[in-house]
């Protein structure tokens, strides 16, 4: 949240995230933006919209269609001075640049023994409800959060967008940058946002809103609607459920969400990728290892179902969590 | 003025920039030839003796290719290499101790003993690195590629990958992004006829690699690679030509490699005759005979240069095999800057 003295104004996410690039490029002119239809067209969501005529042709680079080239050259361009965003339209889209993200940026630093960095940031709209279907709806942030190497970041609101973003792109290794299609001009989800450049570190979650009754964890998009079940259940029920934002998966906040199952003694954990596999897995175990004297019973995990995201509207609220199943799933904790 | 000599290269008019070196760098370059091929001996030995942990890809018989172009560029020039990369490393001047502490895993090495053979690099000295993955470098050329033209530092790249690599995605999608930004890289394809054991007749369907050139709208053209002196030349005149940010081009450079693909390689897929073929092309031998049919070297300087350098490869080993493995508790070590 913003410090009382700041001065701020009124952001979409979206807005939040242009203005974390163009704070950065003004300042740095080591940064630039690399990507498909970025320039004129202002990115597939809109996001880059403007930065053409500010910035010029040379710091954003439209790219032809060709994923695997984009991050190669991103990774190239940062182990030999430049800080790179490179945006990848889709989530989906960074399976194709697969090797370069996850044999080549992540273990660079690693094979040369620590004598080569690469700070770059892969910007990339992920999740579902928008009726795209299988290839354009994945939430894949498992599949990077488990390489070592790679830092991943999933901002939930305007607020946290724009200083993650500062912080990703000052960041000297790879971060893969997760934002979410539903909250990109999401009304319900503006905020204030400071004029000025902060950063909020790689690593530290946020509680946002306290409760003693259960902790529900969650990331993205997931951490609005599980604010939403949780208004619900304190206004029906005298419920108040602790609502933590983990913001990146890694490196992961662990300790914020330990301290708040001392108080509450149970955990529920909210995502929107299908639950098999999926990173709050990871949380799970971790608490388990690392908390279970204070939880008074299981961890329960509300996730996508274990299917592609379907197209059908019908099919499609089936597979990806909404407000009704993480309710459900508080109150079954609840007991 | 002295008039400037002319060769014809694959129906390019090249400078003959060779004529014109010292005699100096002339021996230079067939000392840094032989480092390769006695570094790669070596190495061989300790694979015999079972004394490298993993696997090793050796480049005996390519070594007029990584010589002859990394010497035609500048020394603060970047190259990526490929997972056959030690001539390349050699060429561009990494320590001989370092490099062979690293290839038996040790703490001395230039990974610290966590990349190997296959992952080694000497970032200092421009070179970002060879790479596990067939093509995985070609994307990190183009980028370094994109770095010197925003900086406008007036370097370039040689990007060095095989054959195998030209049939990669990223070959396609990397060098057409060079050729759309007029990128400062030199695409060098080293053409050793196998990607690992599949011959160029099997994986193409064209008589040069060369030949997709025009897929991107850039220069290409095919080279000897065995030749040393035609090498430096191509390469000399496409620096200069990227330099003045006439983009990028591809050469594709004809040689072969003597050894198997990596240590356990039985090489069913070639015949003795064949090898023995490419043997009599020895590039070493063809540039020393060069040398000394040009009086720049005697047969008598020729044999203890060859000496030296043994010498100082039998110093690397000792180095090497002398230098403590890294402790256990570094291994989550340089995951992260």
């Amino acid at each position: 949240m913003p410090k009382n003295n700041e001065r701020t104004r009124e952001l979409t996410y979206l807005e939040a995230i242009r203005e974390a690039m163009q704070q950065k490029m003004r300042s740095d002119s080591s940064v630039y933006l690399i990507g498909e239809d970025i320039a004129e067209y202002g990115g597939a969501f809109g996001v880059t919209v403007g930065m053409l005529d500010e910035f010029g042709r040379e710091r954003i680079r439209n790219t032809p269609i060709s994923e695997e080239a984009i991050i190669g050259v991103a990774a190239g361009s940062a182990m030999t001075g430049m800080r790179p965003i490179a945006e990848i339209m889709f989530s989906d889209f960074m399976t194709i640049a697969m090797d370069q993200i996850a044999n080549q940026a992540a273990k660079i630093s690693y094979m040369f023994g620590g004598k080569a960095r690469v700070p770059m940031v892969l910007r990339t709209a992920g999740g579902g409800g928008t009726g795209a279907a299988a290839q354009h709806s994945q939430s894949l942030e498992a599949i990077v959060a488990h390489i070592p190497g790679l830092k991943v970041v999933m901002p939930s609101c305007p607020y946290d967008a724009k200083g993650l973003l500062i912080s990703s792109i000052n960041d000297d290794n790879p971060v893969i940058f997760i934002e979410h299609k539903l909250l990109y001009k999401n009304k319900k989800c503006t905020a204030d946002v400071p004029e000025e450049i902060y950063e909020i570190p790689l690593g530290k979650g946020d509680i946002k809103k306290e409760g003693s009754d259960i902790s529900v964890v969650a990331t993205s998009y997931m951490v609005q609607k599980s604010l939403e079940a949780a208004e619900k259940l304190s206004l029906e029920k005298g419920i108040e459920c602790e609502v933590i934002d983990v913001r990146t998966l890694r490196p992961l906040d662990i300790d914020i969400i330990l301290g708040s199952i001392k108080k509450t003694g149970k955990l529920l954990c909210v995502e929107e990728a299908p639950v098999f596999g999926g990173f709050m897995g990871e949380v799970a175990a971790q608490v388990s290892e690392k908390g279970f004297d204070w939880l008074d019973g299981p961890i329960k995990r509300v996730a996508g179902r274990n299917c592609p995201v379907p197209y059908s509207l019908v099919l499609e609220q089936e597979m990806i969590p909404g407000v009704a199943r993480i309710e459900k799933g508080i109150l079954d904790l609840l007991g | 003025m002295k008039e400037k000599l002319y060769i014809d290269v694959d129906g390019f008019k090249i400078e003959d920039r060779f004529s014109s070196l010292n005699n100096d760098l002339k021996i230079e370059m067939l000392r840094k030839m032989y480092e390769i091929r006695h570094f790669e001996n070596e190495t061989e030995q300790f694979i015999i003796r079972g004394m490298i942990h993993g696997t090793c890809h050796l480049y005996i018989g390519e070594e007029a290719t990584a010589v002859g172009a990394i010497y035609a560029i500048e020394g603060d020039d970047y190259i990526t290499s490929t997972h056959r990369g030690h001539g390349h490393c050699i060429a561009k001047g990494a320590d001989l101790n370092i490099m062979m502490a690293e290839l038996l895993g040790k703490k001395t090495g230039y990974s610290k003993g966590k990349g190997g053979s296959m992952h080694i690099a000497d970032v200092k000295s421009g070179n970002l690195g060879a790479n596990g993955v067939v093509g995985g470098s070609i994307g990190i050329a183009t980028g370094a590629a994109l770095t010197c033209k925003m900086k406008k530092n007036g370097k370039i790249v040689v990007c060095f990958f095989g054959d195998g690599a030209a049939n990669q995605g990223i070959f396609h999608s990397s060098i057409n992004m060079a050729s759309i930004w007029d990128l400062p890289a030199i695409y060098l394809c080293e053409n050793n006829v196998y990607g690992m054991s599949t011959s160029i007749k099997e994986a193409f369907n064209i008589e040069k690699i060369s030949d997709r050139k025009s897929a991107y709208g850039i220069e290409g053209l095919t080279i000897d690679g065995n030749d040393l002196v035609e090498v430096f030349n191509t390469v000399s005149y496409f620096a200069g030509r990227c330099r003045t940010g006439k983009g990028p081009v591809l050469i594709e450079s004809l040689t072969y490699r003597w050894s198997g693909h990596s240590k356990s390689d039985a090489q069913v897929y070639r015949t003795r005759k064949e090898i023995k073929e490419w043997i009599e092309k020895d590039p070493i031998k063809r540039y020393r005979d060069i040398l000394i049919n040009g009086k720049i070297l005697t047969e008598k300087d020729d044999r203890n240069l060859e000496n030296e350098v043994i010498k100082k490869l039998q110093e690397a080993s000792e180095f090497a095999k002398e230098s403590p493995f890294p402790d256990p508790s570094e291994v989550e070590d340089d995951v992260y800057a």
